[in-house]
């Protein structure tokens, strides 16, 4: 009589589908997970501890490094923290080259989500595609700050310095932009054309990794992972911050909770952010003015504050409580897609292997986030 | 006596040509396909070595022959090494029977199909000995997708065979290319129709590629059941890899193609046109045309599920074959065909 046994697989730290450097432990049943043990800390670097030690200003360029592929989006929130705490506003043209900025850090990570989602379900050239696209973004964090991944771009109070007037090859930046969301709309309309309603894309992602709108709400997830769960929460309208209550964007929500639902989610998410894009472009080719503070001394006075913002992947919060020095005495961090790789189990149990591969990139962790 | 000895000496000369002509097509046929893949993705391919990059093939074929084998500690050695050869052997053994033109083989067998269902078939066992004798259970795990997924592709592919040998009535692949004289419309593919396509998804399926790749599915098993090997070893498994989809291509335009036979044969003008262009071009330019559709398919789709793509095969291709195989008969029976 034969007899089966439960085995465990060990997935990762070294895995191309673990993105980065996470390790599972997975107990498997011939191909069917039983169970998933999540083992994280390879990439912690301690940047909540670091923190302690250095001043507001150097603290930057650590939280630029968190989320590594949205460097701007995290480096927005540590700020906006920091001005709560001060009581500080920056001038209107600041916040709307912060949205400007934030939207394209968007549009960085859903790209990167796209093309990585779909080399893990094995459409290899969906990843160069997005690629492409993401260099052109890249040109602009480089024309803008010098720096084409961690820009450390945002001061209290403002920015670091204003829009280009031009791109390094003398295109008026304005009009970069504008070519490029043109030439990004055609792509993605290409990239939809090949997996949408791909049925082999179908088979791997409808169904697969199904959270419900109380599972979710019950794992912390934000973000599109909780948005294409059926449920409507996008802090730029729930708690709007920056300049987003000025702009008119939609909240995409879908109800089934798979794969494919999140995909969905993130691609009409794009096209959001491209329509926001496209109306800081405008408002900002038309209103010059400051883009700092007049208070050039800023004391961080004692207390403590926390912000969040519509990160790419969800919430991502940053807390701080200063005891007056020029430096925080605790610094927290709320990664976003720290909850949604906690869920991992819930969502791959009695899947099997191939789904994992698929449910990991769908879930959209970035492990620099989520070891800290 | 000596016309004997002649006669093997000419016979060991032309084995080995065909082997070094396979081995060569293999090493272009892989800078065709990073070529090919290269522009579908936006990119250019490689470039660096020798002029256009055509010196790439012989630079990788050199790394691969010099590079260590590692072999695991707790694997079984023997098993480990005998692996790869029982692969590529009945893999190059095909080859022996697959001619390229009406004069050009180099054993003119009478079961010519059967000999290549079976060769291709003892494949499955280096495989799964690779992937046991590894001790690896990414290894383990990749070769039983393989065989399994071998197994079940190799019937449907058996059935739709068995449709090419009902309308020629031989199992002699000479023959069977000579019954589609007559120009592209007397060619099989046309009322054989389901199963080249059933032949083509198969035979992909059968060489691992995309979308059915998922006994080496990179991001799931990494490598699948050769994980473990490097070296040269690993450079046995690939060209047995890129020779079976040779071997695919080939058989395709043999089985539904008309082989090497000119696709103008009896248009008045184009006939007489295109008369000096030798049987092995027409042959060639089909072979080139099915390998780019592989390429072509793993340029384009997602990869399929491994109870998905059993499924795919037990439900639905073996039905369609036997399906139209019954027409088929049909068809025969009224001499329409």
């Amino acid at each position: 009589m034969a007899t089966t046994k439960e085995y465990n697989l060990n997935f990762g730290p070294q895995h191309p589908a673990a993105h980065g450097v996470l390790r599972l432990i997975l107990s498997l049943e011939g191909e069917t997970i039983t169970n998933v043990d999540p083992n994280i800390g390879f990439l912690h670097r301690g940047v909540e501890k670091l923190a302690e030690n250095l001043t507001y200003q150097q603290i930057t360029p650590y939280i630029d490094r968190l989320d590594y592929i949205s460097t701007l989006a995290n480096e927005h929130c540590y700020i906006l923290a920091l001005e709560k705490l001060c009581g500080i506003t920056p001038p209107e043209r600041a916040q709307y080259i912060r949205v400007l900025f934030d939207e394209i850090t968007r549009l960085l990570s859903h790209l990167i989500w796209l093309g990585s989602h779909a080399l893990d379900i094995g459409a290899m050239s969906v990843f160069l595609y997005a690629m492409q696209e993401r260099e052109k973004l890249l040109d602009c964090y480089e024309a803008m700050s010098g720096s084409r991944v961690h820009p450390n771009l945002y001061r209290i109070g403002g920015m670091r310095h204003d829009l280009p007037e031009t791109m390094p090859d003398g295109t008026n930046f304005f009009n970069y932009l504008r070519d490029f969301l043109t030439e990004l709309r055609k792509v993605l309309a290409e990239l939809e054309n090949m997996l949408t309603d791909n049925p082999i894309w179908k088979k791997r992602t409808i169904g697969i990794g199904v959270a419900t709108k109380e599972q979710a709400i019950a794992h912390g997830f934000t973000g599109p992972m909780l948005r294409a769960s059926g449920v409507n929460w996008d802090l730029r309208q729930q708690q709007p911050y920056a300049v987003y209550e000025q702009l008119q964007f939609n909240v995409p929500v879908k109800q089934a909770g798979d794969c494919y639902a999140r995909y969905l989610v993130y691609l009409a998410e794009m096209q959001q952010s491209s329509r926001l894009i496209a109306q800081c472009t405008t408002w900002l080719e038309n209103n010059p003015g400051p883009i700092n503070t007049d208070n050039k001394i800023i004391n961080i006075p004692a207390g403590e504050a926390y912000a969040a913002i519509e990160h790419p992947k969800g919430e991502f919060g940053i807390y701080i409580n200063s005891q007056g020095e020029n430096k925080p005495w605790r610094l927290r961090i709320r990664a976003a897609s720290f909850p949604h790789l906690a869920a991992i189990n819930m969502l791959a149990k009695g899947h099997m292997i191939a789904d994992l591969a698929a449910i990991i990139s769908s879930t959209n962790i970035i492990l620099g986030e989520v070891d800290r | 006596m000596i016309h004997e000895i002649l006669w093997l000496i000419l016979l060991i000369v032309k084995i080995v040509g065909v082997l070094i002509a396979l081995t060569i097509t293999v090493a272009y046929l892989t800078f065709f396909e990073r070529k090919v893949i290269g522009y579908m993705q936006a990119r250019l391919g490689p470039n660096r070595v020798g002029i256009k990059g055509w010196g790439q093939p012989i630079a990788d074929v050199i790394k691969l022959l010099f590079k260590e084998i590692i072999i695991p500690k707790k694997s079984n050695r023997f098993l480990f090494l005998i692996a790869p050869m029982l692969v590529i052997v009945p893999t190059l053994t095909i080859w022996a029977i697959i001619p390229v033109s009406s004069k050009a083989v180099l054993a003119n067998i009478n079961l010519g199909i059967l000999f290549i269902l079976t060769f291709s078939s003892i494949t499955v066992f280096g495989i799964m000995l690779a992937g046991w004798a590894s001790n690896s259970k990414y290894a383990l795990l990749g070769a039983m997708r393989e065989v399994a997924q071998l197994i079940a592709y190799e019937i449907a592919m058996g059935f739709a065979v068995v449709g090419v040998v009902m309308a020629s009535g031989s199992l002699n692949l000479q023959t069977i290319v000579m019954h589609q004289s007559g120009g592209i419309w007397h060619w099989y593919f046309l009322p054989l129709f389901p199963l080249f396509i059933v032949f083509w998804i198969a035979g992909i399926a059968e060489t691992n590629r995309l979308p059915f790749d998922v006994a080496e599915g990179e991001s799931e098993l990494v490598a699948g059941f050769h994980v473990e090997y490097s070296g040269i070893a690993f450079g046995l498994f690939f060209l047995a890899e890129y020779i079976n989809m040779l071997l695919i291509s080939v058989l395709a335009a043999l089985f539904f193609f008309g082989g090497w036979l000119s696709p103008v044969q009896n248009i008045p003008w184009l006939s007489s046109t295109l008369g000096w262009v030798p049987g092995s071009i027409w042959l060639f330019l089909k072979i080139a045309f099915f390998m780019y559709c592989f390429f072509w398919l793993r340029a384009t789709l997602p990869r399929f599920r491994y109870d998905q793509i059993m499924g795919f095969g037990w439900k639905i291709l073996i039905p369609i074959t036997l399906f139209w195989i019954v027409i088929l008969g049909v068809i025969i029976n009224l001499g329409w065909l």
